[in-house]
């Protein structure tokens, strides 16, 4: 089904209408309330009656990660707290995170545009939608979760991890639709297999997965082994979370609900826009929000743009399944992981030295994040147990910022390689 | 009346104790014992070689994590009760032997080498109860360092 024809069917030229209208009046509004993004427009001389059609977009600066950082936490909200119905959290590029707002009615928008990506991935108001993303700042649970109740669908706030218990679930409440990452569902599938868990024989229908990259190899392992249909589903908490863009169940390119959010692909090194088909950078601009809008966020997530007509009668415009990033950030069992962010938390261990490797595996179906450490002479014990300790506080400050666990291997000292320019941290060794 | 031990940090890899034991050899320094302590990733490496100073340096400069470390040596009987006798004093006195190991005998007498926490506190402790403590000259008399 399509949950909101009106929206999701608008003919494409009456929709440019609309987002010209919706992008004026965000501009303002940003320019008014948002005194660091109203810096960087007068920087550029641009002023919000500037914006006189949708391609004046690309003469307005960008927002990046970076001015999250600068404004850390609340100062890009455009609201006062006392507007502030919400606050949802995600990886900083350092030890601290990044936190959004939402007023009452953003939180009504994400509803409504889950309830969209829902429709698109196959659900009805008779779903029983098992939602296995985590609960809590991440806005994976609570923005499926808002989604699917506002359709009227039975959800289950599973939240992520608690395999056995999801099993159960699957087996005995009736889920006829799972939300969760791509790995996890695997997951799922190897763990319920040992059980005699019969896919087969399941009501379990579609699955919802995102969160981070997955192929179309993995797609189809995933709908074999599960007994499903399963579309890619794309969001971030710069934005609004989960609910950007979904596939539909033709399963070619996800519809990007492009009334609220305004996507652009830009080469991300010149910033010059690129046309469908080119792959380059997202940037999205929210059209809509109140709380923490949003105009020209660079996303870092590279994918081009489809615009030929979809068959499934949606005239949202599509993108390709997100094929990178511009940047070092890593996904890991769908936490975003800047490198930096273990860089600094080593440096904060006394005597640790900031010389780190990641690994990256996928043992079955998850990941596993493996950091060599270098032992230098002021932590080096000749007792194994001062050293085990060591590695495992190590592995408990990470938990505390990243809420992953990596295997800590302790290695001799300038055992990892020095480069001249930009060494190499990571060895992402992920087959996907 | 504390002897410095070498600690050597290694990761478990292949030829990777030999490299300790070639550069080691190419100075010219003898090792006298040598133990292992290992774990799946890493080992601890502990040897009494004879000129401990020099073998840091050797070390040092090949690239590996070494340092000195004060143990306590005791000369026990080497007759059964020999280590008993050792342990009941540290049980009594409270201390906490980190690892011991053994450097070998002597004729009747058996030599035990254990990390404290607190060397000092350890060796009044095995002189007030007859526990005799071995120094570094008295290992090198005996060939032992």
């Amino acid at each position: 089904m399509i949950w909101n024809p009106d929206a999701e069917t608008m003919p494409v030229g009456q929709r440019r209408e609309l987002q010209l209208e919706l992008l004026k009046k965000q501009v303002k509004y940003v320019y008014e309330r948002q005194p660091a993004y109203r810096a960087k427009m007068e920087k550029a001389g641009i002023k919000p009656e500037d914006i006189k059609s949708l391609d004046d977009l690309r003469l307005l600066p960008y927002l990046t990660k970076a001015d999250m950082r600068e404004n850390y936490p609340y100062g890009l909200f455009c609201v006062p707290m006392k507007e502030v119905v919400r606050v949802h959290s995600s990886s900083g590029t350092t030890g601290k995170p990044t936190a959004v707002g939402y007023t009452k009615k953003d939180i009504e928008i994400w509803a409504e545009v889950m309830a969209r990506a829902l429709a698109c991935g196959g659900a009805t108001p008779d779903s029983v939608i098992q939602n296995a993303y985590g609960y809590g700042m991440f806005t994976g649970g609570l923005g499926i979760h808002y989604g699917g109740e506002r359709m009227g669908c039975a959800v289950l706030p599973a939240s992520s991890g608690q395999t056995k218990r999801q099993l159960i679930y699957l087996q005995d409440f009736g889920t006829t639709l799972i939300t969760c990452t791509p790995s996890y569902s695997l997951h799922l599938a190897e763990e319920g297999g040992a059980e005699g868990v019969d896919f087969k024989k399941l009501p379990l229908k579609y699955g919802v997965l995102g969160a981070e990259p997955w192929s179309e190899g993995m797609r189809e392992k995933i709908e074999h082994n599960l007994n499903i249909k399963a579309t890619d589903i794309y969001g971030l908490s710069e934005i609004i979370g989960p609910g950007v863009a979904n596939e539909c169940l033709e399963q070619k390119g996800l519809h990007i609900f492009d009334d609220h959010f305004l996507p652009e692909v830009i080469n991300h090194e010149t910033g010059e826009p690129l046309p469908p088909g080119q792959r380059g950078e997202l940037v999205i601009t929210t059209l809509t929000k109140e709380g923490f809008p949003a105009i020209r966020y660079r996303t870092g997530d590279i994918t081009a743009l489809l615009d030929a007509p979809c068959p499934c009668g949606r005239t949202h415009i599509r993108m390709e399944r997100i094929t990178g990033r511009t940047d070092d950030m890593l996904i890991i069992r769908g936490v975003n992981v800047f490198p930096s962010q273990i860089e600094s938390i080593l440096m904060d261990i006394e005597g640790v030295e900031p010389h780190y490797i990641i690994y990256l595996r996928r043992d079955g179906a998850l990941d596993d994040m493996e950091i060599h450490v270098e032992v230098s002479e002021k932590v080096f014990s000749d007792e194994v147990k001062k050293l085990e300790a060591l590695a495992a506080k190590i592995q408990k400050e990470i938990q505390g910022v990243l809420a992953l666990s990596p295997r800590i291997k302790l290695v001799e000292p300038k055992s990892l390689e020095r480069s001249m320019g930009k060494a190499k941290r990571v060895f992402d060794e992920r087959k996907i | 009346m504390n002897v410095q031990q070498l600690s050597i940090f290694l990761e478990n890899k292949q030829g990777r104790l030999a490299e300790v034991a070639n550069l080691l050899a190419n100075a010219a320094i003898n090792i006298r014992t040598a133990t292992l302590a290992d774990t799946s990733d890493f080992g601890v490496v502990r040897l009494i070689v004879d000129d401990v100073d020099k073998a840091v340096d050797v070390l040092k400069e090949g690239g590996i994590t070494a340092v000195k470390t004060d143990i306590v040596i005791v000369d026990t009987t080497d007759r059964p009760g020999g280590l008993a006798k050792v342990l009941n004093v540290i049980g009594k006195k409270n201390l906490n032997v980190e690892y011991l190991y053994s450097l070998g005998t002597r004729g009747e007498r058996a030599y035990i080498a254990l990390r404290f926490d607190d060397s000092e506190k350890a060796i009044a402790a095995f002189q007030e109860s007859g526990v005799v403590v071995v120094s570094r000259e008295d290992l090198k008399a005996l060939n032992m360092a």
